[in-house]
């Protein structure tokens, strides 16, 4: 008896689930199923999680903002029908890619911006009118949207963006110079400022 | 709050693969797997948050295999021909297709039965509700199923027990 079950709850192999799971994710696309897809690359700032709703890219995150707890936040505020699935981010990450090797100075890649609303909306929104290579204050950004008092509610934008690196809030210093705060660590917003003020 | 549907594939697909083989062998399995998470992605957001996953995965993959049953039996699709690529059930040793086409071969109930209880870890009770019995038919499926296994499948019995 133990021998059958033995065999019959036996582990399938990886190679047998990685199969199947790409047959399905194909096939979910190709039905209009998955309302959010998902791929994560590597990169000189750590594993970054990109996803996508069939509007654009919705989503890029740092490995500390705990990829899990991101795709669960996915599922509640947009869709429970999450899927691994890279097909939809293949553009997205070759333009990472190029972005980090220093080919790439500008995005041009479809956002769906729905996760932020109102004026954090609006900032993300102007923040890639900050070039490659420049930096502006919180106050700057602030008089760039037309409201110069709302320097805090900047701050707040810039640190809930949802799309780090591509929408270029890391390119938003305090007045003195300093980093300010940074959604993927310090470490990370030196690391882009360094790559770009190499090229 | 509802899990991403990638979570339910992951912790879930290598049961739903076992519960498809047992009740299709594992020539046909992979189509039945495919119907079952692509009906299930469908559906999901409205499936109710206390639901039990697993049951209603393996209640979709039965449904699932009776289409893809019916299919192959109306195309009169040959079975003896398995593809030829080794065995993935990650027994080494073992023939196991043999045991997989023994499961097959075994009365519908028992079958179901057997797959339900051991690869799936559901209740007698669940079974019996899938099943449309009481839930001691349930039980002596799940055990005769067993025998019936045992006595065909020689890698379960001692060599010369019987003569």
């Amino acid at each position: 008896m133990n021998d059958i079950l033995g065999v019959l709850s036996a582990p399938v192999d990886p190679e047998t689930m990685a199969r199947l799971h790409a047959r399905l994710a194909r096939e979910a696309e190709s039905e209009g199923l998955v309302d959010v897809a998902y791929t994560v690359v590597d990169s000189p700032v750590g594993r970054l999680l990109l996803a996508a709703t069939p509007k654009g890219l919705v989503r890029v995150a740092y490995q500390n903002e705990d990829h899990d707890r991101v795709l669960e936040m996915l599922a509640s505020k947009i869709s429970p029908r999450v899927l691994h699935a890279p097909r939809r981010l293949e553009t997205a990450v070759r333009e990472i890619d190029e972005y980090f090797g220093r080919l790439r100075r500008t995005f041009d890649l479809p956002l769906d911006l729905s996760l932020s609303h109102g004026f954090r909306q609006l900032v993300q929104k102007h923040l890639p009118e900050i070039g490659y290579g420049q930096t502006l204050s919180y106050r700057q950004v602030a008089e760039l949207v037309g409201s110069p008092r709302a320097v805090r509610a900047v701050g707040t934008a810039c640190a809930t963006n949802p799309l780090p690196v591509v929408v270029p809030c890391h390119r938003v210093l305090r007045t003195d110079g300093s980093l300010g705060g940074y959604i993927g660590g310090l470490d990370a917003k030196t690391t882009l400022l360094n790559l770009e003020a190499a090229a | 709050m509802k899990q991403p549907f990638e979570k339910v594939v992951a912790r879930h697909g290598v049961t739903v693969l076992r519960v498809c083989r047992a009740l299709l062998g594992v020539h046909d399995a992979d189509d039945a797997w495919s119907e079952t998470f692509l009906s299930a992605l469908r559906a999901y957001p409205d499936l109710p948050e206390t639901a039990n996953v697993e049951a209603w995965l393996v209640t979709i993959a039965r449904r699932k295999a009776i289409d893809v049953h019916r299919a192959t039996k109306r195309n009169a699709v040959a079975v003896e021909a398995l593809p030829e690529t080794p065995s993935d059930l990650g027994v080494p040793g073992g023939d196991d297709t043999d045991l997989w086409d023994a499961v097959v071969r075994l009365p519908d109930k028992q079958r179901q039965a057997i797959t339900y209880r051991y690869l799936a870890g559901m209740s007698h009770a669940e079974i019996a509700a899938i099943l449309g019995g009481t839930v001691d038919a349930a039980r002596r499926a799940a055990a005769d199923g067993l025998n019936t296994l045992r006595k065909g499948y020689p890698g379960a019995h001692a060599k010369g027990a019987s003569s």
